[in-house]
């Protein structure tokens, strides 16, 4: 049998179409015009010109997280494989599954500080899962095969490919995605059958237990959303979700308590501090949850389920480690749940109910309004009742914004919800929502933005008018860097350096310029209306809209302190002491 | 209880790696990316025919560190195995060295006398110099640089430790 033979770049576009990537999100360059050359000439692969290469990470990014599928980002060497980095590893702290497919100049010239030459591999090392150097063409489609698989399985995450150029015009065998196996990767999926049997059986005695669930269950698919939903129900247990776990149960569900962590629910914080089982799914005691880990959860068994070993015991120790991946091990932990007789008696779960009903009562969401200003908080709501039963994914910048947006906007299904969580990467809402649209595009797809974070990858405008892309982006404009500000006015005396959003363009004239309709709103009165006309508008769409500036985000457990010293409001934040240092190292 | 949870230890864990360009540096990136000591790092290859490489690596920290080490290792793509060998049982544990003294007159007895005692091997002398060659753990090769520097220590080089269970079973 012969290998059929192809060049480097007709390997990588077959690779790409057997991996079932058909758009990829890129720019191009010297080193990867061979390609460039190569994807003119077919149709299977569609390629999105995006204005910034970080651009086209965060594209892949909302691409991949309102998919489930593996996003692929291609960019030229250089400048064009280092404006990657903050995509990356955006990518890597939320787990999103991408490949990013970097030129590099000729193997000949490797290490000569040739034109557009950088140590890509050495740049990213740090910030992708695993990267690779192609230097034979031999070993192009294997690496291409095994990218893929390591980006999509066990946690997922970033996987980078370095592509010199003459490895790309090279000839060599292809190989199809079945004859590659990997020698030593093979995460594990099911969990040890013991520990979740010792699990179900603190489950059946807790009487304050607790569901926290985080990104993970996202990660393993629309299934363990559909599992972690049944055992709820079925235990009658409550459940709080972190940022990046929202819609994994349904908003509305008598047993959510909201968001956890530092701007979470006073009831989700409250029964995180006080519950006596923990039962972590898919999440990792980041510190914007745990707070103060020497007060966390002080009288709780915690059981941790993660597919990533390192995730265990890092932060917050656990009493009984689960290493596997979420879906499965909920299946397994149902049935054996199932498996319990007697029937654990769910009345024992009142007096826990009872107490959380009490914190719940204190509406700890609740804001003032006033016909004077909008406020922002009612932005987001009226955007939720607006596109409710539509078919809508939200991406947001980072900010009070965002805050606000995960906190009002309610979420009933996995991968509708896309925001840079771990690493708080302002400048992702625009290109992820231009992502995500790209999968979905009979999808209503909002971009919920700061006026100061929409700035930053703002050039994708043109992105999104060049591909027909219909995004919806609404500027919560309260013309300051609000979280910075919120935190200069807790911690900072009120000095308000460097924190104002100076020299703002005017939005709408703005979107003129770049094609797309734009629609200011001051007066509380009009907001539905111009909110009702945007969303009805057939292309892409600003709206700014002029919020109070002095508003924030509340309730917060300030940072290095436990949930149970949770701020509900302003009245709580008079007479507080000044932060201490550890709040102000964490920001 | 707490004590013995903030207590530093040191611990030898053997790494099995494939081969790879890079591989090195992934893990050396993985130790100051994130703050882990390393006491001595060593590295060859040791499976020809499958790539394979051995690394060792004495560390120190913590029980909760010393998990997250081995959990952080054992998430490397190119990472085949990860044995914790202080955890695992009884090991063996060895260092070379090569160790260049000053040897004229008196001290030049004095240094060959010590050397015996120790096992140490004389791999080059000139008039007034010795290199000795000495293989053992960490403390007897310790011991023996203690005992010449007052003799006209020059130079010394280290190979780090090398490490394998005893016994007959595989890492
Ligand atoms: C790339 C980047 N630089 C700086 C920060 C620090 N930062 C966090 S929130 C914020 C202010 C965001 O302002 P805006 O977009 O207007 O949102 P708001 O908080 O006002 O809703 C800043 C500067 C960041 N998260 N990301
Ligand atoms: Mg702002």
């Amino acid at each position: 049998m012969t290998q059929e033979q192809l060049n480097g770049s007709q390997i990588l576009l077959r690779a790409l179409a057997d991996q079932g990537a058909d758009v990829v999100f890129g720019y191009p360059g010297g080193v990867v015009l061979p390609l460039y050359d190569e994807l003119f000439k077919q149709n299977a692969v569609r390629h999105v010109l995006v204005r910034h290469e970080q651009g086209a990470v965060h594209a892949a990014e909302g691409y991949a997280r309102s998919t489930g599928k593996v996003g692929v980002v291609l960019v030229t060497s250089g400048p064009g494989a280092t404006n990657t980095v903050t995509g990356l590893t955006d990518a890597l702290l939320d787990s999103t599954p991408l490949v990013c497919l970097t030129g590099q100049v000729p193997t000949s010239l490797i290490g000569n500080d040739a034109f557009q030459e950088a140590d890509t591999t050495g740049i990213t090392r740090s910030c992708t899962k695993h990267n690779y150097l192609v230097k034979d063409v031999t070993q192009l489609a294997r690496t291409l095969h095994e990218a893929f698989h390591v980006a999509r399985s066990g946690r997922p995450g970033p996987v980078l490919v370095d592509l010199p150029k003459d490895v790309l015009t090279a000839v060599g065998p292809y190989l199809s995605p079945q004859a590659v196996r990997h020698k030593s990767y093979h995460p594990r999926v099911r969990g040890d059958a013991s520990a979740i049997t010792e699990t179900v059986r603190l489950m059946a005695q807790a009487r304050r237990p607790l569901f926290y669930g985080g990104g993970g269950i996202i990660n393993s698919g629309p299934q363990a959303a559909e599992r972690l939903t049944q055992l709820v129900h079925a235990t009658g247990f409550p459940i709080t979700l972190t940022l990046m776990g929202l819609g994994a149960v349904p908003a509305h569900d008598p047993h959510f308590l909201g968001m956890v962590g530092m701007h979470g629910t006073y009831e989700a914080n409250m029964a995180m501090h006080d519950c006596d089982l923990m039962l972590c799914i898919g999440a990792r005691f980041d510190d914007r949850v745990t707070g103060k880990v020497s007060a966390f959860s002080p009288h709780s068994r915690k059981v941790h389920v993660d597919i990533d070993p390192s995730s265990i015991n890092k932060n917050v120790m656990v009493d009984i480690p689960i290493i596997g991946d979420v879906g499965t091990v909920l299946e397994d932990m149902m049935q054996a749940w199932r498996a319990l007789a007697p029937r654990p008696d769910r009345a024992l779960l009142n007096p826990w109910w009872n107490v959380i009903e009490e914190w719940r009562a204190r509406q700890c969401l609740k804001f003032e309004e006033t016909d004077r200003v909008i406020k922002p908080q009612r932005v987001i709501r009226s955007l939720y009742e607006a596109t409710r039963g539509r078919d809508v994914y939200v991406c947001t910048e980072v900010g009070q914004h965002q805050m606000w947006a995960a906190q009002h906007f309610g979420f009933d299904e996995p991968r509708r919800w896309m925001t840079s969580g771990g690493l708080g990467t302002m400048g992702f809402g625009l290109p992820a929502a231009i992502g995500a649209q790209m999968a979905h595009p009979d999808s209503l797809v909002i971009d919920i933005a700061g006026e100061a974070s929409i700035m930053m990858n703002i050039q994708e405008m043109a992105t999104a008018v060049q591909h027909r892309l219909p995004v919806k982006v609404f500027i919560i404009n309260n013309r300051y860097m609000g979280m910075v500000r919120q935190w200069q006015e807790l911690l900072y005396g009120g000095r308000y350096s460097e924190s104002y959003s100076a020299t703002l363009p005017d939005f709408v004239k703005l979107a003129e310029a770049f094609g797309w309709t734009g629609f200011k709103v001051e007066k509380a009165d009009a907001l539905d209306a111009v909110l009702k006309t945007a969303l009805d508008a057939p292309g892409p769409v600003i709206v700014d809209v002029v919020v109070d500036s002095s508003e924030n985000c509340f309730p917060m457990i300030p940072a290095g302190a436990a949930h149970n010293e949770i701020l509900l409001g302003p009245a709580d934040e008079t007479g507080r002491e000044p932060g201490n240092e550890e709040g102000m190292v964490l920001i | 209880m707490t004590t013995t949870l903030r207590q530093e230890t040191r611990h030898t864990i053997s790494v099995l790696v494939d081969n790879e360009a890079g591989v090195l540096a992934r893990v050396i990136g993985l130790f100051s990316g994130r703050g882990y000591n390393i006491e001595s790092l060593t590295v060859a290859e040791v499976d020809l025919r499958e790539k394979l490489s051995r690394i060792t690596i004495v560390t120190i920290g913590t029980p909760m560190i010393i998990e997250q080490i081995k959990a952080q290792l054992g998430r490397l793509v190119p990472v085949q195995k990860v044995s914790d060998l202080t955890a695992e049982g009884p090991h063996v544990e060895r260092e070379l060295a090569l160790i260049k003294v000053k040897g004229v007159g008196e001290t030049r007895r004095e240094a060959l006398q010590i050397a015996d005692i120790f096992r140490a091997r004389v791999v080059d002398s000139t008039h007034e110099s010795f290199v000795f060659e000495i293989v053992g753990n960490t403390g007897k090769l310790d011991a023996f640089i203690t005992l010449m520097e007052p003799l006209g220590l020059i130079e010394i080089s280290r190979t780090g430790v090398v490490a394998i269970a005893r016994g007959s079973q595989p890492l």
